[in-house]
C-alpha cells in the first residue's frame, strides 16, 4: 500500500522535504505511519506528542486505518490568525 | 458554497471596505468585522512581519466546516473569513473575520466563536521575523479530531 505524506511548517524543515510517498504494508494505522517516519527520521520523536494527523483533510486519530492513495498530513500546532 | 459566505485564502492585502459590503444585506442590523494584525513588540522582542503558509485544501474545508457550525448556533445572514498567506508587515491584517446578523450579540458570539476556533483548528502556520534577524515558527495550538469523525473511528465513544 502506497500513502502520500504532506508535512509542514517545523516538520517540512526537520524533515527537510514537504511531501513523499511511502510503502507500508496493509492493513496499517497512523500510528504504525508515524512509528515508520520516526524510525527513518529520529528528529521526529520529539515532535510525536504535539503532531495531529489529518488523512483526506480530516484530523483523525491515531487509530485511523490507512487506505491506498490516501494524502496523510502531518500537522504540528497551528498558528493561523 | 453559497453566495451568502466568502471563504478565501490570499497572498493579497486584505480590504475591509469590500468585507463591510459583502456583509451588507438589508436583514442585517449588525455587522461584526474582526481584524488579526501583526503585532511590533510580543514579550519585549520586536517583530518586523510574519510569514504565513498553510495546507489550503484542507484549510479551505476546516473554515466551511466552520461556517457551517457557526450557522448552526447562531442566526448568521452574510459570513466572510478570508486569511492572508506569505509576509504580514507589521500592523497589516492577516486574517478577517465578518458576520452579520438581524442584533449585535449575536454577530459578537459568531464573529469571536469564527476566530477562536480559526485560530484552533485551520491548518496555517505563523513564522516570526524579529528585527535582529532571527526567526521562530509561532508555538500553537494541536487540532481537536473532530466528533463525528472520532466515532467512525472508535465505537467506544
Amino acid at each position: 500500500m502506497k500513502v502520500r505524506v504532506l508535512f509542514f511548517s517545523v516538520l517540512r524543515e526537520q524533515v527537510g522535504c514537504s511531501e513523499m510517498d511511502v510503502v507500508m504494508q496493509d492493513p496499517a494505522t497512523a500510528k504504525d505511519l508515524l512509528d515508520l517516519l520516526e524510525a527513518k527520521y529520529p528528529v521526529l520523536a520529539s515532535y510525536r506528542n504535539s503532531t495531529r494527523v489529518a488523512v483526506n483533510y480530516e484530523y483523525v486519530s491515531a487509530d485511523k486505518v490507512l487506505a491506498e492513495r490516501d494524502e496523510v498530513a502531518l500537522i504540528p500546532p497551528v498558528s493561523g490568525g | 458554497m453559497a453566495k451568502n459566505t466568502l471563504i478565501a485564502i490570499t497572498t493579497d492585502h486584505l480590504d475591509t471596505a469590500s468585507v463591510a459590503n459583502f456583509l451588507s444585506v438589508p436583514e442585517a442590523g449588525a455587522l461584526d468585522i474582526f481584524l488579526g494584525t501583526t503585532r511590533q513588540w510580543t514579550r519585549g522582542r520586536e517583530t518586523t512581519r510574519l510569514v504565513y503558509e498553510c495546507y489550503e485544501p484542507m484549510a479551505v474545508a476546516e473554515m466551511e466546516r466552520l461556517a457551517d457550525e457557526c450557522r448552526s448556533r447562531w442566526p448568521v445572514l452574510q459570513l466572510c473569513m478570508l486569511h492572508r498567506l506569505g509576509e504580514v508587515p507589521v500592523a497589516e491584517a492577516s486574517v478577517i473575520i465578518g458576520v452579520s446578523t438581524p442584533h449585535r450579540k449575536d454577530a459578537f458570539e459568531a464573529c469571536r466563536f469564527l476566530i477562536d476556533q480559526l485560530k484552533k483548528q485551520v491548518p496555517i502556520w505563523k513564522y516570526e521575523v524579529f528585527t535582529d534577524g532571527s526567526g521562530e515558527w509561532v508555538s500553537g495550538e494541536i487540532p481537536e479530531v473532530h466528533a463525528e469523525t472520532r466515532a467512525q473511528t472508535d465505537p467506544s465513544t
